[in-house]
Order: C-alpha cells, then structure tokens, then sequence
C-alpha cells in the first residue's frame, strides 16, 4: 500500500500547486472607497415601525372589543344569569339553555368532523398517489373552506334536516357545523402531517413495518399536537357562527334542556342575534346581549385555550 | 481472497430510473457475506440510489422503475410476491442523518420488535440492552433510557439508529453516509463499531471519505455517472487501481 496513492490531502497538494502555476493572475483587486449609508439604519427603523404598527392594530383590536364587551355586558352576568332559562319573554333569567345548546353542538361537531377530517388528511398525505383524482378532491376541499356558512346552513336545512327527516335539532346542527370544519380540520391536518419529517417514515419502513405502523406509530404522534389545536380553531370558529344553525337546530325560545340529540335547542350565537333584531325589548335587552356575547367569546377562547395548553403537553413529551 | 467468500447479495444487470432519469447503468455487484463493502464515487454518482434499491426503500418515489434483478441470499427481491416489509426486516438501514423517533431511548430501540409483532416484555428488555451493547452505547444511556432519544448528541443519536437496525436480528445493514453528519470523534466510534458488527452482519456502506472506505471496507466499489467503475477488494483498488478514473478519484484529482 503506497501512502501517497492513499493519502489524497497530500495529491491536493500537488494539485493546486501545479494550477497556481498554471494561471497567471490577470486581474486587480482595488480598495473600494464606500459611500456614505447611514440612511439605510433610517430606512429599517421606518419600516420596523410601520410592521410594529401593523401588529398593534391587532392587539387593539382585540383590546377593544373586549372593552366594549365588558363595559356593556359585565353587569348582566350572574349566577342566574348562567343557570336558568330565559323569562318574561327573554326579557329577564338566564341563558343556561344557549349555553348547554351551544357546548352540546361543538362537542357533536368535534366528535363527527375529527375522525373523518382526519382520516382524509390521512389519506390526502400520506397513501393517495398524486393524480388527478387527487387534485380534484383538493379543488373541492379548497371551495368547501370559502363557502360562506350561510349557504352551509341552507344545505343542512335541505339534506339533514328536510330530506334525512332528522328535524331541527342538535343533530342536524352538529352535523352542518361538522361540515364546516371538515375543510378546517383536513387542512390543518395535513399540514401537520407534512410538518413530520420523511426521515421519520424512511427509519420505520426500513426497520420492517408497514405504512399503516408508521402512521400510527411514529407520524400521527409526532403529528398529534398540531391536529389538535388546527381542528379545535377550526370547529370553535364554526361554534360562534348564527347561520349554519339558525335552519338547522336553533329555536327561538325553549326554556327546556335537550334530553335527545333529536331536540331543538337553543344557542348562543342564534340568541344573541334573536335578541339584537327580533326581541320584544330590543333595547331594554342589551345588557343580555353583551353577556350572552361575553360568556360566546369565552366558551370559544376557553376551547382554543385547553387545546393550546394540551399542545404545549404534548409537545413537551414529544421533545 | 473474495472467491473464498459467500455472496450474500448481488445485483445482475440492475437498471433504475427516476421518470425518463436513467440512474443506474447495468450495476452488476456483488456483496460478501460478514464484510464491509464500500460504495464510493462523486455526488449524484448513484450510489446511494443503488444502496436504497438493496431494501426497495425506492419504492417510496413514486416515478422510479427498475430493471434487472437483486437477489439476497438466492431470492429475487424484486419479484412480485416478495414481501417488502420482511425484506426491510431481513436488510437494515442506517441513514445518512441520526433520525431517532421523537420517544424514549428505549422504545426507539424496541420499536422494530413491536412493529414485528414481539409483545414478550422481557425478550424485548434484553434484546434493547443487548443492541445497545452491541452498538457500544449502552454505558452511555442505560441510566436514561426512559429520556427522550432527542436529547442525545449526534454521535450518540447515529449509534441509537444501529441499535435500532440491530434489534430486529437483520441479514445485512445498509449505511447511507453514517457519518458524515458527526464530528471526528464520533465518526471514528462508528468506524470502530462497524469493524465490529462485520463479524454478525453483511454490511454495505455508502462513503464520500475515501480514507474512511479505506479504513473500514473489505471491498470497495466506484460508482461514476450511474456506472459501476470498478470493485476490488479494498487494498488493490486504492493501492492498484485498474483505471486511471479510479486512481484519479482516489487520489482526489477529482470529484
């Protein structure tokens, strides 16, 4: 074994001594002379200040309607106000009915949409080979994100509720809300499932298990934390919205709870607007309708909050 | 001294294609068993192409084709009725960047005896320490095996991976680049560590440190432009070469 074939740093070497030899240098390098550029540190700390802007506006925002909220709505809220139904033509009592309607809906929604939602994902990612079947199913999910919820709300009113005969009720609102989500959900499943690196597939294929393992096993955990917060945003969005519910499964007034998925029900969203433009009291009912808006707001910021506490869990066990 | 030798796998006349991309040009190449076969060659050179078409993980992409046959011990594992997940079993892989599960040190090493259907807890306790050992990290984590594997260092992660390979009793391992991603240090235990499992397994390696396949292969093979150059056993091609390609990528003249 001769060491010079086997050493190849020493080769290098050789090389490059024989190609400076080579080239003769046919160009100079000049001492540049920089002009004055204190405007650029100007330039950045206008535009730092313009984007900071930006985000302030969406803090105010936030801010103030929160205010609003409060100062307007603060007052109504009671320990009655949370625990009886509406009396004296919803003039006086409680939203206790809208509250159980609104909470047994979202958990309807999140029971029937996540499974299949997630499923697609499943399948969109990670089994369903690119093609044209493929794509015109993206294109359909893609729409189904940008159909306004109204028109998700005539559909429920036409297919669950008129032609599947399951009547205004919790059913047929979970179900339209579920639909809503649906694009929601997928979405935000896949981008979690494409946030999972390939390394992880390749390790566990090569190790002898089979996609459906690999799936359960290695990329649904990893991809767990995003699924979850991704899906909540998205069915907790569909919860504050009147529309899909108003044909589907919310009654103008029923001081009674539901005991079958097959009851109308009351909810919060639907109440509100009920109150705000049809009410007998219109104006003697605003305090309602800012505490039955501030107790919306929380059911829907408490939903987000737990999946986001339950992510930061999960991840943190996963790291 | 290679004819002595039991071929544990070789590829005939194997062809590959990315789309219309020919990658792999009539390689074939065959790969004794309990010795370390080095693949070597300029990027893109097909290399790895070729060492992922020895456990089907091409399979994966979607556009590739290959032609020609691959045979481990006398079965062809490109025939239709061979079952991939048992050949993935049966040849291993380690790849070119440490990729630990996001789990425990010791449910990363358990991991492909559950996934191969082994539920007996303490087959499976024993087995993870004795793939630790084998794979010479076990006095490093077995005080943490209940941590998360991400929270070791590269070196330590890359050798958590050949536990892993280890565990499931594999025929033959395949290394991408193993170390390639590690610091010296790290890179010379691995070296060591593969000069150990030659004795239980047939190992092909993938390298870009020509000193590297020098030091841990018994052959070596040089890949350029989707073709098989030249293989030798590793002491006359690097010391003798029959083509002046060879010894002018060997000698670093170019690539």
């Amino acid at each position: 074994m001769s060491k010079s074939t086997l050493d190849p740093s020493l080769a290098d070497d050789a090389t490059k001594d024989e190609s400076k030899a080579t080239k003769p240098v046919d160009y100079k390098i000049e001492k540049l002379d920089f002009p004055d550029t204190n405007y650029k540190k100007v330039i950045q700390t206008i535009v730092f200040g313009i984007f900071r802007c930006a985000a302030g506006v969406n803090g105010l925002a936030l801010a103030i309607i929160i205010y609003f909220m409060a100062s307007n709505g603060l007052s109504a809220i009671t320990w009655t106000f949370l625990t009886q139904p509406p009396t004296d033509s919803m003039t006086k009592g409680g939203i206790l009915p809208c509250i159980v309607g609104t909470v047994c809906m979202s958990l309807g929604a999140i029971l029937i949409a996540y499974p299949i939602g997630v499923a697609s994902a499943i399948y969109l990612n990670e089994y369903a080979r690119p093609g044209k079947m493929i794509r015109i199913i993206r294109l359909g999910i893609n729409n189904l994100a940008g159909v306004p919820s109204v028109v998700f709300g005539l559909f429920g009113l036409a297919f669950f509720v008129v032609w599947m005969k399951m009547g205004v009720s919790i059913l047929a609102g979970a179900l339209t809300l579920a639909a809503m989500s649906l694009p929601v959900i997928i979405g935000s499943t896949e981008e979690a499932l494409r946030s999972v690196p390939d390394t992880y597939r390749e390790a566990s294929l090569g190790i002898g298990a089979t996609k459906w393992q690999t799936i359960y096993r290695v990329v649904l955990p990893a991809a767990l934390p995003g699924i979850l917060t991704g899906g909540i945003l998205g069915v907790s969005r569909a919860a504050g919205e009147t529309a899909p519910i108003m044909f589907t499964a919310a009654v103008f007034y029923t001081p009674y709870l539901p005991s079958s998925p097959f009851d109308e029900i009351m909810a919060l969203p639907y109440h509100i607007y009920v109150l705000a433009t049809a009410g007998t009291e219109i104006e003697a009912t605003r305090p309602l309708q800012y505490g039955t808006a501030i107790v919306l707001i929380a059911l829907v910021l408490g939903m987000n909050l737990a999946a986001i506490l339950y992510r930061a869990k999960l991840r943190k066990q996963l790291s | 001294m290679s004819d002595k030798n039991v071929v544990k796998m070789s590829s005939q006349k194997l062809n590959f294609f990315y789309g219309s991309f020919h990658a792999l040009h009539d390689i074939s190449l065959e790969m004794y068993k309990n010795q370390v076969t080095a693949l070597i060659g300029p990027s893109g050179c097909g290399k790895s192409t070729f060492l992922r078409c020895l456990n089907r993980m091409n399979d994966l992409i979607p556009i590739s084709r290959v032609e020609g046959d691959i045979l481990l011990d006398t079965e062809d594992i490109y025939k239709t009725n061979i079952d991939v997940v048992l050949l993935r079993r049966r040849v291993g892989m380690v790849f070119q960047k440490p990729n630990p599960f996001p789990k425990t040190i010791f449910e990363n090493v358990a991991y492909g005896m559950r996934v191969n259907g082994i539920k007996d807890k303490s087959l499976i306790e024993e087995r993870v320490e004795s793939s630790l050992k084998q794979s010479a990290i076990w006095d490093e984590v077995k005080d943490r095996l209940h941590d998360s594997a991400l929270g070791l260092s590269g070196g330590q992660q890359q050798r958590l991976c050949i536990a892993r390979a280890l565990a499931v009793d594999p025929e033959v391992l395949l290394m991408d680049e193993p170390a390639s991603a590690l610091d010296p240090i790290a890179t010379q235990k691995i070296e060591e560590l593969i000069r150990q499992l030659k004795e239980s397994f047939t190992i092909v390696i993938v390298t870009h440190n020509m000193q590297q396949a020098a030091r841990v292969s018994d052959m070596t093979a040089f890949f350029y432009m989707g073709q098989l150059i030249e293989v030798n056993n590793t002491d006359t091609l690097f010391t003798k070469p029959e083509l002046k390609q060879t010894e002018d990528y060997i000698t670093g003249r170019f690539g």
